[in-house]
């Protein structure tokens, strides 16, 4: 049952230690107000899911709270690398990162098996790519019925999945359209869903048919305004697209990034203060 | 018109063999390019697929990334992602898949995981995406990326997606259904898979492009086929339409285009 409280509240009690997280999107509704949470309340030794980690877990794995990534796509979007990432794999610093790879069609079934309560995923893939020789977990499966090989993988069961929308109702209920990605798959296959919105409505006024889930398959429900900045919230506001490009120039270097992370994220008491205080260093820069 | 860029020539030549009509799972940055310039001029009912869950997108601006909010408005329908993978690609309903990658080898297998061991890459690339999948389910599979030693190698460290494997019929030994790659589309010209050995073979070069360039630009002693033309230049109509969505892009995102 969701209650509506504070995004500290919701990570204080539902993000632990060594949990799995999922904090999905596919470049829309990207849920950075909490990951900059995570990061503020210190979280140690996560595993990380998401099909395309972009910044918020760049900024994990760069101030170390994760100790295994699981991605099918990394990347900095429209840019190039998430050099931090890069830097963990590459160098082990700031230590090394456990990495566990896969594809997106992959993945994306992993969660609708997860969802499904199943303990695989059946699909056709991987023939003839590397990846099954550097992730044991990728299998393959006979079908009982056709003798055909299909590439059999486990499904994901995240601790916690994360996402962001654009808006909930009193009781809870989420609404979330344009791109939608993965998230109701993988907020079904969480044990706990965490979902901030854009804001709290009377009613959600929304067709048959529309992405809603439902207060009672949810943990918790926050409201951030502008919480997926630098993404963009449908029907809200767009891309910051100059952000991504100079997340390049702030991650290239260890230190102006932890510089950066202390400033903008560690130092500040939330998401809001974080978008105030960002303002202010552009501000200073054009100035 | 006369005077055009490498890539606009490796852009307008990638379009050219979109058709209309068909149905194109679309690869951020170049193969997206490239097919909206097919959806622009010859091929207005192409439909675009992107993973991220766009159908028919019909985006007015080239994408910056995967998931921008132009595809959604101006796509025929909006799904899940796992519906993509699921229903419209393994399902048998893509004709096409147009991929970008880091790296080529002669049998078109395609790298966009590592350079360098795994366990310690020297560069650690983004990774799958779709590709693989894209690569064993699409009717057939288009390849757009720019010539060079670095990109055309002799050996890949590691094969991401593939191609023919190691050529003739392994693909088909393999298990894949598929035609798999039937061009590569570079800033220099074209090059087919021989059809008995299915190595990458040059069958078109670039106006005022030398053989010497392509054989520099290839880590492979690359083979050219024995009737090689010259590709069309661009028409008028394919440059202006190119320059009109480049400029259009740059205007609203402050660059060209992306990558996944």
């Amino acid at each position: 049952m969701a209650e509506i409280v504070s995004l500290r509240e919701a990570v204080a009690g539902l993000i632990h230690d060594g949990d799995q997280v999922a904090m999905e999107g596919f470049t829309h509704l990207i849920p950075s107000a909490a990951g900059h949470e995570v990061a503020r309340q210190g979280r140690r030794d996560l595993t990380l899911v998401r099909m395309t980690p972009d910044l918020i877990y760049d900024q994990l794995i760069g101030i170390g709270a994760a100790k295994k990534l699981i991605f099918s796509w990394g990347g900095n979007p429209g840019v190039g690398s998430l050099h931090r990432l890069r830097e963990a794999v590459e160098g082990d610093w700031p230590h090394r990162l456990e990495i566990e790879e896969h594809s997106h069609a992959d993945l994306a079934n992993a969660y609708v098996a997860g969802a499904a309560n199943l303990p695989f995923a059946v699909m056709r893939g991987y023939i003839g790519s590397d990846l099954p020789k550097v992730n044991p977990l990728l299998k393959t499966i006979t079908c009982p019925f056709t003798g055909e090989v299909l590439a059999a993988v486990p499904s994901l069961r995240p601790d916690v999945t994360v996402i962001h929308a654009q808006k909930a109702d009193r009781r809870g209920n989420v609404l979330l359209w344009g791109i939608i990605g993965v998230q109701k798959e993988a907020a079904l296959a969480a044990k706990r869903t965490i979902v901030t919105v854009e804001e709290i409505v009377d009613s959600l006024d929304a067709p048959p048919n529309a992405c809603i889930l439902p207060h009672w398959a949810l943990s918790a429900v926050c409201v951030e305004p502008g919480g997926a900045f630098p993404s963009y919230a449908q029907g809200y506001y767009d891309r910051d697209n100059r952000f991504y490009p100079a997340w390049d120039k702030i991650a290239r270097n260890r230190d102006t990034f932890l510089a950066w992370m202390k400033r903008h994220v560690l130092d500040t008491q939330n998401f809001a203060e974080f978008r105030r205080v960002l303002a202010e260093t552009a501000a200073a820069k054009e100035g | 018109m006369t005077d055009f860029t490498t890539n606009e020539m490796m852009t307008v030549a990638a379009a050219r063999r979109l058709q209309n009509g068909a149905v194109c799972f679309v690869g951020i940055g170049l193969p997206s390019t490239a097919a909206n310039l097919a959806r622009l001029t010859h091929a207005p009912d192409v439909v675009l697929i992107y993973e991220s869950g766009p159908i028919g997108a019909k985006p007015q601006v080239l994408p910056l990334s995967i998931g921008d909010g132009d595809l959604a408005l101006n796509a025929d329908t909006v799904v899940a992602t796992p519906e993509i993978f699921r229903y419209w690609l393994q399902g048998g309903r893509i004709n096409v898949g147009f991929l970008g990658a880091a790296q080529i080898d002669r049998f078109a297998n395609l790298n966009t995981t590592v350079i360098g061991p795994y366990d310690r890459p020297k560069t650690r690339l983004p990774g799958a995406g779709g590709a693989p999948e894209i690569a064993g389910s699409a009717g057939e599979i288009l390849i757009i990326l720019r010539q060079s030693r670095r990109a055309f190698v002799d050996q890949l460290d590691f094969i991401t997606t593939v191609g023919f494997l190691d050529g003739g019929d392994a693909r088909e030994r393999a298990g894949l259904k598929t035609k798999g790659p039937v061009a590569v589309i570079t800033d220099l010209g074209i090059l087919e898979p021989d059809p008995v050995t299915r190595e990458l073979t040059v069958t078109h070069i670039h106006r005022g492009v030398t053989r010497e360039q392509l054989v520099a630009a290839t880590g492979w002693p690359l083979k050219f086929a024995d009737n090689v033309v010259e590709t069309e230049p661009p028409t008028e109509t394919e440059l202006v339409a190119l320059r009109d969505l480049n400029a259009r892009t740059a205007a609203a995102h402050g660059q060209d285009q992306g990558s996944e």
